[in-house]
């Protein structure tokens, strides 16, 4: 029931302006039903607009959005079937826990005790029950973020929206609460789009991700597929912390030369022209030496208990490589050798960022 | 920051002793000139400050008129107040109503023309009855509305005021609970209802304490469009009764409506003020 397809999907703001501003462009995606689909990228990308033209707070300029089959550009929001839960959950101050999560099926008339069912089981389910008479102002930051949740699953949508909802939680409920999401998600397997900036929200939750940037689609994949085959730089630089190393050079397959350095590649990386190299900082092979291997020196150490981060220079580039917290520490402008496998690398493109290999 | 020093306690409460005798030597004034007779008054130079025993008397010639000692006839206050009540309150709940909804209009709707019907509500603010009470009875007598309750209270109940207070506090409701809404079906009026007019409770009830007072103490308007003995507010009378010239004044009677006449307001002002304290506690919106 709860299948999503954004064909193609456009918003622009004041179109048709001197002003106009497009903010989303021309988005495609086919979410089955029952899917976690987890929204992410920095403030401003659009990720937020997409889920409220989702949603249908925000008018569609261009593209179709179809929700269960049924195309929904021209729908009120409360037509489409859908249920989303708002960064600041958006509670009605004056309504008690059980008014908020019963008012949108008061509206569609469902009967009183039919209402007092589904309101008891959601409350049941999010452990409401002792404060459904209690007003919001009452109630912790954790208890209103579920209050917004149990009015969203009152609803029974096809499809659930999340706004960011767990960013106003310190980070011991956030951690606690994704889990939470998790498990409802797996008993009640109802399509979801989730928002957030968060790169741990994203991996820990989504079944597949969505990474914006500057209202495109950059990837569309599983967690795994976005960490390990970033297609372009900029998921590159974005998932994973700390980000992956980017090095801008030359390359004619036996070495790579970046920033007057040059550096040996292994055999198996037949490359050549302007590149951009990466690699991450968990990938490197700490103090292997070879003929093949790289020479850093070593700036800064920043111990974190089970892993060291270690920036280097590399030349003049700046370089993060990732060790575990037992080896010992390097000394600030000690030269280490660096052990590097091909198949670690990552190749893109350097004019347009896009992945080749 | 609270400081303990004795003498700034007693200076404060001097002040505030001082203030309340300056406000209620008046009001106490009247209410012994109540208890008197209106020879007692008029005799005694100064006025005697005990308690007279006329105070029945005072009360009933003044509320339900009659044959007073000099002779003449009083009206009595009774259906005066009646009229003042009726169109104080009208005044006060039309004035909310008609300004909960125009700020509504204002801040949710997009219509051509938003900002100008704004500005238009926000310049009446410049025109009080007195500047524009000839044109305004000029149509009230044109639509036949002298001596009843809607020519006293209609002219009376747009209130850019209101409106603009209401149009501020909207603007502090969030986006989110607006949006909220809608994914829950609820149409425009449903949220007004539901949403914005329980959250304005506060906002209400302060609006109205103001209005009531504003509506129970007219006096000009009354006075111009009211001819018929049965339409004066009680603040006309008053003032009818205190005749000029040889006729002599039942001062004692006159300051019985008087104490009458504050009752309503000082009723309103005590019992509404609970809930201004309610609204300044639970400040969380």
């Amino acid at each position: 029931m709860g299948a999503i397809s954004l064909r193609n999907v456009e918003k622009t703001y004041a179109p048709g302006s001197k002003a106009a501003v497009k903010v989303i462009h021309g988005v495609n995606a086919e979410i089955g039903d029952g899917e976690f689909i987890v929204i992410v990228g920095p403030s401003g990308c659009g990720k937020s607009t997409l889920l409220r033209m989702v949603a249908g707070l925000e008018e569609i300029t261009g593209g179709e959005i179809a929700i269960g089959g049924r195309v929904v550009n021209r729908l009120e929001p409360s037509e489409r079937d859908i249920a989303m839960v708002f960064q600041n959950y958006a509670l009605y101050p004056h309504m008690s826990v059980f008014d908020n999560m019963a008012y949108g099926l008061k509206i569609a008339k469902v009967p009183p005790e039919q209402i007092k069912a589904r309101v008891d089981k959601a409350a049941k389910i999010l452990e409401l029950s002792a404060l459904l008479e209690r007003k919001p102002r009452q109630l912790s930051g954790g208890q209103r973020q579920r209050v917004a949740m149990g009015r969203a699953i009152v609803r029974e949508p096809s499809v659930f929206l999340f706004d960011e909802p767990l960013s106003n939680l310190d980070a011991k409920l956030r951690a606690q609460t994704r889990l939470e999401i998790q498990k409802l998600h797996r008993s009640l397997s109802i399509t979801s789009l989730f928002v957030t900036h968060d790169q741990v929200e994203a991996m820990t939750l989504a079944q597949r991700m969505m990474v914006m940037n500057a209202g495109r689609m950059e990837q569309f994949g599983t967690p795994e597929e976005v960490y390990q085959r970033p297609q372009t730089t900029f998921v590159a630089g974005f998932i994973g912390s700390p980000p992956m190393n980017l090095l801008r050079g030359q390359a004619d397959g036996q070495r790579f030369v970046v920033a007057g350095q040059t550096l040996a590649l292994p055999q198996a990386a037949p490359r050549s022209g302007e590149l951009i190299l990466g690699l991450r900082p968990e990938h490197a092979e700490w103090g292997v030496d070879s003929a093949e291997a790289w020479r850093l020196q070593v700036d800064v150490v920043e111990t974190l208990g089970a892993e060291r981060l270690v920036y280097c220079r590399l030349g003049e580039t700046l370089f993060t490589v990732r060790i575990d917290g037992t080896l010992p520490a390097p000394r600030p402008g000690e030269q280490v050798p660096l052990g590097v496998r091909a198949d670690r690398l990552h190749w893109f493109d350097a004019a347009s960022g896009q992945r080749i290999a | 920051m609270v400081e303990n020093r004795p003498a700034a306690t007693v200076l404060a409460h001097l002040t505030l002793v001082l203030g309340v005798l300056i406000i209620g030597f008046p009001v106490y004034l009247t209410f012994i000139a109540s208890t008197q007779t209106a020879e007692q008054i008029v005799q005694n130079v100064p006025m005697s400050l005990l308690p007279g025993n006329n105070i029945v008397e005072s009360y009933r010639l003044a509320l339900f008129g009659g044959q007073t000692a000099y002779g003449s006839n009083l009206p009595p206050a009774a259906p005066m107040l009646w009229v003042s009540l009726v169109s104080a309150l009208v005044i006060a709940i039309g004035k909310i109503i008609i300004s909960l909804l125009s700020a509504f209009a204002v801040v949710y709707f997009r219509f051509p023309g938003r900002n100008l019907v704004f500005w238009m509500i926000f310049v009446t603010l410049m025109l009080p009855v007195e500047v524009r009470i000839l044109p305004t009875y000029k149509v009230v007598s044109d639509l036949g509305m002298l001596n009843t309750y809607a020519g006293l209270t209609v002219p009376l109940i747009a209130s850019a005021t209101a409106t603009f207070l209401f149009r501020q506090f909207f603007l502090t409701v969030p986006d989110e609970l607006v949006e909220a809404a809608r994914i829950d079906g609820a149409g425009p009026m449903r949220f007004f209802k539901d949403v914005l007019v329980p959250l304005s409770s506060t906002s209400i009830a302060a609006l109205f304490v103001i209005q009531f007072i504003y509506g129970w103490n007219q006096y000009l308007w009354p006075l111009l469009m009211t001819t018929s003995e049965d339409m004066y507010p009680v603040v006309m009378g008053i003032k009818r009764m205190i005749s000029g010239g040889d006729a002599a004044t039942e001062w004692n009677a006159v300051m019985a409506t008087a104490m009458l006449a504050m009752i309503p307001p000082a009723l309103v002002v005590i019992l509404m003020q609970r809930w201004f304290v309610k609204g300044l506690v639970d400040s969380e919106k």
